[in-house]
């Protein structure tokens, strides 16, 4: 580093006596040591104590509750239950039957939701953009909403809510992506109008059917659902989006270099020989099949797909083979410790997770902006 | 003559609007051609069609003979590279990283052997190796320059092509940058503002003027006084280097009478 510190200032320092360029010398820039937002962190060890860190984390995640359990009595329990022999007290019950579900959800919906934002963020080149952008959020918020107020699907039993959500997710999804489509593709511009015009209009369905219900006790339901739980979790329930997540982020970890490609823009990316128009399908359904199936099982939490891609970013780079699984671990990890929060804070009642999210996230993230370079409108 | 790539009766242009017509080009294998025009006479649209980034109004485009819309993106990026005007890569991304993606059309997107010796070659052939661990906001303009036609080399084609290449450059990199490109033994195709050095490091020059191919040839008969003139509405005394005997282009904006009693002898 030192050396390559040195040969840079001569390097500058030479060229501020050539003819210097119009609109782009900045010598400050040139010659200052590499920033502190640039240093890497090897991607192996970060995944590997991450992904400790994690597998602690799911255990130690159903200590906490209303009931406190000791850290030894889980490992039992955890133990037992997985070597076959529950013994059916009231710690097990508590621990296996409802904290450990959700707590293995909390890393699945975190994990979905950090790789849903990084997708995004690939396919519309900003590093700002969040899984929310582009509408297929707000279409699951109508499907939940319809089902509370309105009481359809009531034949769906408990998982009316989730399949409500997932009816609007699908048709938010196929309408974001036909307009775009017949407006001259999947542009990154094109899609985030699209995709916030739409999720505005789909926010106003939302409220519509909120305030038109009768009862005040809908309207709390609606606002439990929009900002997110996890306490509605079950075994049953695990299964779907565990199987997205892993089958949408094997495949994009394979074609990683295309991903990477991407990164210079459309017309750079097809001259790197990288198939644009396709792709753009594939991250489109992929960020769609992702939000529509984690927010159909926890609501919107938000922030997660924000921050954690942005960190995992600041960590590792943006290249998408260490990326994706950085973000997914690292939003896993999150998830769980914000959905213990969510639990312990305010006994006996559930925080929504969107609440923590946002506490923990806005300092989190205003410190981040602060160390990081954005391009906006050609400033940076 | 063994053609490298050839246009046949183009039209192209952004939108449904022709900027150019009948536009007929060969390129020979190894040919070095510039393509120069005022602002606006459509350098970087016919790059464009050249590169099939834009599919053609009319007309085809031929690269080794067989037409260019029968490449998938892929080959194509085999066959050719591009490095155009207005290029932003992401700020976080590191010189080696945006390097080796000059080896994408060459691996399996799967593949994660690290090609980065390529990559590292390129850099080194531009003597930009001691920028390989910067990210890319701690680039000048021109450092970024010469670090994207470093990923054009690491592609490892035999066609080039370059929009304003020397952009940005302070003078002594436009002239060593447009060597190294000279010295390749590969087809060049480039967009270049600067007349001289049009003339100076590429054989053929193509000028643009009107929607319509104005005129080809070498640069001597290519850029002749008239056309300039005509062209770009400056006026050039074609000189001799007094020692190298090269064309140089000395320009006035307005015509120069030439006043006999004043006139130099010899």
């Amino acid at each position: 580093m030192a050396h390559s510190d040195l040969t840079t200032r001569r390097d500058s320092a030479g060229e501020t006596t050539a003819v210097p360029e119009p609109g782009t010398g900045n010598d400050a820039r040139t010659a200052g040591p590499v920033p502190a937002g640039m240093r890497r962190v090897p991607v192996v060890p970060l995944l590997i104590v991450s992904s400790v860190a994690l597998l602690v984390s799911l255990p130690a995640g159903t200590m906490f509750g209303p009931t406190h359990i000791s850290f030894a009595d889980v490992v039992d329990v955890w133990q037992a239950r997985i070597t076959g022999g529950a013994d059916g007290s009231v710690e097990d019950r508590i621990v296996w039957n409802i904290r450990a579900p959700r707590v293995i959800l909390a890393a699945i919906v975190g994990g979905g939701l950090a790789v849903a934002g990084t997708i995004v963020q690939t396919l519309v080149r900003n590093p700002l953009a969040d899984p929310y952008l582009l509408g297929v959020s707000a279409g699951a918020s109508v499907g939940a909403t319809a089902v509370i107020t309105l009481g359809v699907l009531a034949a769906a039993g408990t998982w009316a809510i989730s399949a409500g959500a997932m009816i609007g997710a699908v048709l938010a999804a196929i309408a974001v992506f036909g307009i775009t489509l017949s407006q001259g593709g999947l542009t990154p511009l094109r899609l985030v109008l699209t995709g916030t015009v739409l999720a505005s209009a789909f926010s106003a369905m939302a409220s519509y059917l909120v305030f038109r219900s009768a009862e005040p006790q809908m309207a709390q339901g609606v606002l439990f659902w929009l900002l997110g739980s996890l306490a509605r979790a079950s075994w049953e329930q695990l299964l779907l989006p565990l199987v997205v997540l892993v089958a949408v982020l094997v495949p994009l970890v394979l074609i990683r270099g295309w991903l990477d490609g991407l990164l210079t823009g459309a017309d750079v990316a097809e001259g790197l020989g990288v198939p644009v128009a396709r792709l753009r399908i594939v991250l489109f359904v992929s960020q769609a099949v992702l939000v529509g199936v984690m927010v159909a099982v926890s609501g919107a939490i938000g922030f997660v797909g924000l921050i954690i891609p942005h960190v995992a970013r600041l960590l590792v780079g943006p290249l998408h083979g260490r990326l994706l699984p950085v973000a997914a671990v690292l939003g896993a990890l999150f998830l769980v410790w914000v959905d213990v929060a969510a639990r312990v804070l305010a006994p006996p009642q559930d925080i929504p997770l969107s609440v923590v999210t946002g506490i923990v996230g806005a300092p989190v993230f205003l410190v981040l902006l602060g160390r990081r370079r954005y391009r906006f409108g050609g400033e940076s | 003559m063994n053609i490298h790539l050839q246009a046949r009766g183009l039209a192209c242009g952004r939108g449904r609007h022709s900027v150019l017509r009948d536009v007929d080009l060969t390129v020979p294998r190894g040919g070095r051609v510039a393509l120069v025009g005022p602002n606006g006479s459509g350098k970087s649209t016919l790059l464009r069609a050249l590169t099939g980034v834009d599919r053609p109004h009319a007309g085809e485009v031929l690269l080794k003979g067989r037409p260019l819309a029968s490449f998938t993106a892929r080959e194509r990026a085999r066959q050719m590279a591009v490095v155009s005007q207005h290029e932003a890569p992401p700020a976080d991304l590191l010189v080696r990283e945006l390097v080796a993606l000059g080896r994408l059309p060459h691996r399996s997107p799967w593949s994660s052997e690290p090609v980065d010796d390529h990559a590292m070659a390129a850099l080194e052939r531009l003597d930009l190796a001691h920028f390989a661990d910067r990210a890319v906001d701690q680039l000048s303009g021109g450092e970024l320059r010469r670090v994207l036609l470093a990923r054009a080399l690491a592609q490892d084609v035999d066609l080039l092509v370059l929009d304003e290449p020397t952009n940005h450059l302070d003078l002594r990199h436009q002239h060593e940058l447009l060597a190294t490109v000279r010295d390749l033994d590969v087809t060049v195709i480039a967009a270049i503002h600067d007349l001289h050095l049009a003339a100076r490091y590429l054989d053929e020059v193509v000028v643009l003027h009107q929607g319509r191919v104005h005129g080809v040839g070498d640069p001597e008969e290519a850029l002749s006084a008239e056309r300039v003139a005509e062209v770009f509405g400056v006026h050039v005394a074609r000189v001799r280097h007094p020692v190298t005997g090269r064309l140089h282009l000395l320009v006035e904006p307005e015509e120069v009478v030439v006043d006999p009693a004043r006139a130099m002898p010899g």
